[in-house]
């Protein structure tokens, strides 16, 4: 299997925040921490574009690199995951993440920042696979149910794309020679290591 | 016997004093995602603990959830 990755389809999405509703209601999220939002470009604008931004499980993660007490590591499907009895809250990653996927909960005393939070690709954490202290920490183990991210399934649009990086940049693929445009995937150079996505269009191209 | 009491006095107070040892644990190992859960929410159509019907049932559940082009055309 290769690596689990979103992709987010702007000519899509329609800005109806379902995904977000669904991430917070499946891992019963905290108020103040948005594991995933939509983001809008030109909004308001003719032509406007959103998409759906969490975090995008890097090939080269720089939350991983940056980590002090290294309470960062990967699966075997590429999903970046953390442990939270590890994380001492310092926001190192939260810098360091191009994607400004990691949250810190403020509910504590003198707004002190708690243990970082961020989306699991519904695959939990380091505790057992479905057991209540995962679900506690990390929320709902989708993956081990043998589901795919909740986000995702649910996208009425299906704008947001989750599961083996093969399968969905097959599907995308598919559309985008269907519709013949809208190849342009944010984050894409980032997240996926990729030299030619994240490039202007080339003159002439539709976009 | 003054010295063993002074010996019981102090072993007594400084017992309280003993830290717990500190080890660098580092992250926890985690479960593979194809050995599946406990619970009773597993999607049906794979076998827990089989990785190629894991990989399938969730290449299958991309394809028939997240690809229209296969089911409206």
């Amino acid at each position: 299997m290769a690596r689990m990755k979103f992709v987010s389809d702007a000519e899509r999405c329609i800005e109806c925040n379902g995904c977000v509703t669904a991430c917070k209601n499946e891992h019963e999220v905290p108020w103040g921490v948005n594991r995933r939002r939509v983001v809008t470009l030109n909004d308001g604008v003719p032509g406007e574009k959103s998409i759906s931004v969490a975090c995008m499980h890097c090939s080269d993660a720089p939350c991983m690199a940056v980590c002090p007490v290294n309470c960062f590591y990967r699966t075997d499907e590429g999903v970046v995951l953390h442990d939270k009895d590890v994380c001492i809250g310092c926001g190192y990653c939260s810098y360091a993440c191009p994607f400004g996927a990691p949250q810190f909960p403020s509910q504590g005393t003198f707004g002190v920042r708690g243990k970082m939070d961020k989306c699991t690709f519904c695959a939990g954490g380091p505790e057992a696979n479905g057991s209540q202290a995962e679900f506690e920490k990390y929320g709902r183990n989708r993956l081990a149910e043998g589901k795919l991210p909740a986000c995702a399934e649910q996208c009425s649009t299906k704008a947001l794309l989750a599961g083996d990086g093969d399968v969905v940049a097959d599907i995308f693929r598919n559309r985008v020679v269907q519709r013949g445009k809208g190849a342009e995937v944010w984050g894409w150079g980032t997240a996926y290591a990729s030299k030619q996505a994240g490039q202007p269009p080339v003159a002439g191209a539709k976009s | 016997m003054m010295r063993l009491a002074c010996i019981l006095a102090l072993a007594a107070t400084l017992t309280a004093c003993g830290d717990k040892a500190q080890t660098l644990s580092g992250t926890k190992h985690d479960g593979a995602a194809f050995e599946g859960t406990t619970n009773p929410y597993n999607a049906p159509g794979w076998k827990a603990g089989d990785k190629t019907s894991w990989e399938q049932q969730l290449k299958t559940r991309t394809q028939y959830g997240q690809n229209e082009y296969t089911r409206a055309n």
